[in-house]
């Protein structure tokens, strides 16, 4: 990180405000909102618990998804059909510790971030925690999301069972 | 207490089957089944690509039991429990990694890859009765292999475990010669844990029944990116019993399959590919045997907790008991050798494997909720005892019938009482009990 992008406190808020809205709207389950947030071409990824550093064209991940994938996803969730999230779970996520790592020669910002989410259903609340790693497209004051990853702490789902959730 | 007819009602005269809910609840039955089946039965543990070269090991838990899966120094794959001969410390606290020796980090005794113990500090301590020899890595009774995945058996005389794999040996052999050059283990595990018993996900695994209720999402999807368009597969193949509590669902593939059914998923750009791979196989194995492995949908049980299913995409799945209401799981994806790292083909398989499979796949989550929302049932709804596994038992069994999960229930019945395994079904199970019309039902909705 440089030591101008580490000062840059109002570029770093820029950048809070917005992961906070973005996780406000996966809490409130507002998830068609939530696509509008994400470019054309994103991508999201949860990489498998035993190989945080796995990539999609080399390793089995939890999840992988292209752009049509995401809306698929998306689709997937907003069903009465998909059972392990009808009726939809509460969620809280818990971000913290966001940098703003790099500056692009394209201009996006390389984010990292910390989280903690809580899902709680049937009795039960777990949490899944980890980094974000994000790739944020400036677009006037707010950004859009290119790509955005979620690298699990937990050595495997035993809590969970599944990742029926968008980290 | 006898299994068979207080736990597992076959009654094929009446063309009725059923189990009793304390199967899946009761400590008892898990310490019977741990004695009968787990401590006799051929175990899976890994395959031999997961320890390419000498010095290679992973850490792994098989039904209770911890142990180290190596590759020795000389190149000798070997299964050694976890744990120190001197006091029991666990040895290899690492997932996975390259040695030449295990040292024990309580005492800092050491072992090479072979198990002997070649270290033990301040060995002029130890009387002249003190054996090193005998104080080596112990190992499972017996340890072998077929196409590079290796089993371990408890029992020193158990049948071989060729023998043993028996009608699951053809299966095995239409995933494995799918690959030109070996079938590897790709990276990356699904590690997850369900609270259910460990048979619901057997029945799961090999369940064609509940595919349009539960993962109609997914099959949402499939129709929705232009797939599924497999007509022909629509009601095709069969549950078969392969004898041994092993049993297999085979279908014409109602959509895509890496290897070698093109659809609209994949994309334009690589149907060339995969419509060569597909011509290949036919050169390769003649057109009855090269379509059979390109063009159709297996899942495979290998009892009593190895499911292989080579559909769209192809998965290793192992289901360890953990507690009357809780089984771990591990996945992994098998692939061919010449599907290299970072090619367009390795992960158009990882992609297809994962829009259906595992915990974040848009199917396999629902599969987890079907199965806890159960085993919720089977302990709190004590006056409903029985669950009915009675379908096609009139007919010839079709994929979505439940054949294939009464032959597992049917060897797991016998082998608990010291039975030995039942004898294959074979044609149809109760002949002469087909409905010839539907039941009044007093009060039903029409739709």
């Amino acid at each position: 990180m440089s030591a101008d992008l580490a000062t840059d406190t109002a570029l770093r808020s820029r950048v809070e405000d917005f992961l906070y809205a973005e996780a406000a709207l996966l809490d409130e389950w507002r998830l068609d909102d939530w696509l509008q947030l994400l470019s054309e071409d994103a991508r999201y990824e949860v990489p498998s618990t035993d190989r945080p550093d796995g990539r999609p064209d080399t390793t089995l991940m939890l999840i992988s998804d292209t752009r049509p994938m995401i809306n698929a996803r998306v689709t997937r969730l907003n069903s009465r059909k998909a059972h392990r999230e009808f009726p939809w779970s509460r969620t809280r996520r818990i971000i913290g510790n966001v940098r703003v790592l790099a500056v692009e020669t394209d201009g996006d910002l390389q984010v990292t971030a910390n989280f903690a989410v809580y899902r709680t259903r049937s009795g039960r609340t777990h949490v899944y925690a980890g980094r974000y790693r994000y790739r944020l497209r400036p677009r006037g004051e707010a950004f859009q999301i290119a790509f955005r990853r979620a690298e699990l702490d937990q050595e495997n789902l035993d809590e969970h069972g599944t990742l029926s959730i968008i980290l | 207490m006898t299994y068979r007819n207080e736990l597992v009602v076959d009654d094929r005269e009446s063309g009725v089957f059923r189990v009793h809910r304390s199967a899946m609840t009761s400590p008892q039955v898990l310490a019977d089944e741990r004695a009968q089946i787990f401590d006799r039965c051929w175990l899976y543990v890994g395959h031999d690509s997961e320890i390419p070269k000498p010095g290679d090991y992973v850490r792994r838990t098989v039904c209770g039991r911890p142990v180290i899966f190596l590759r020795d120094s000389a190149g000798t794959v070997r299964v050694h429990f976890n744990t120190c001969t001197h006091r029991g410390a666990t040895l290899c606290r690492e997932e996975s990694g390259n040695t030449r020796v295990f040292q024990c980090f309580y005492h800092a005794w050491s072992f090479d890859t072979t198990g002997r113990l070649i270290v033990t500090p301040g060995a002029d301590a130890y009387a002249a009765g003190f054996d090193r020899s005998a104080l080596g890595l112990r190992a499972p009774a017996r340890v072998e292999s077929y196409r590079g995945m290796f089993f371990l058996n408890h029992d020193e005389h158990a049948v071989s475990l060729l023998d043993y794999l028996g009608g699951t040996v053809e299966y095995l052999d239409l995933v494995f010669d799918q690959a030109e050059e070996g079938m590897r283990v790709v990276g990356g595990t699904h590690r997850y844990s369900v609270g259910a018993n460990w048979k619901l996900m057997v029945e799961n695994s090999i369940d064609g029944y509940h595919a349009p209720t539960v993962h109609a999402t997914y099959i949402d999807f499939v129709k929705n990116s232009g797939g599924g368009q497999n007509k022909a597969a629509l009601g095709t193949g069969a549950g078969v019993d392969l004898g041994g509590g092993h049993t297999v669902i085979e279908s014409t593939a109602a959509w895509a399959r890496p290897i070698a059914y093109w659809e609209p998923f994949f994309g334009e750009e690589a149907r060339p590919e995969i419509e060569a791979k597909r011509a290949a196989l036919t050169d390769r194995y003649g057109v009855e045997r090269g379509t059979r492995m390109a063009e159709t949908f297996r899942n495979l049980l290998i009892f009593p907790n190895l499911v292989i299913n080579d559909v769209a995409a192809i998965t290793v799945r192992r289901i360890e008991p953990v507690a009357p209401d809780r089984v771990a799981l591990e996945a992994w994806a098998l692939a061919p050798h010449e599907e290299r790292e970072g090619s367009a083909a390795l992960q158009r398989r990882l992609d297809s494997f994962l829009t259906f499979l595992g915990p974040g796949g848009f199917a396999s989550p629902d599969d987890v909720e079907a199965l806890e929302s159960c085993q919720q049932g089977y302990a709190a709804q004590p006056d409903v005892a029985w669950s009915d596994i009675s379908r096609g038992m009139s007919r010839i069994p079709l994929p979505d019938d439940e054949l294939q999960i009464r032959t597992f229930w049917r060897a797991w019945a016998s082998v608990l009482d010291s039975a030995g395994f039942p004898d294959r079904v074979e044609g149809v199970e109760s002949p002469g009990t087909t409905r010839t019309s539907a039941p009044a039902a007093a009060g039903a909705v029409r739709s």
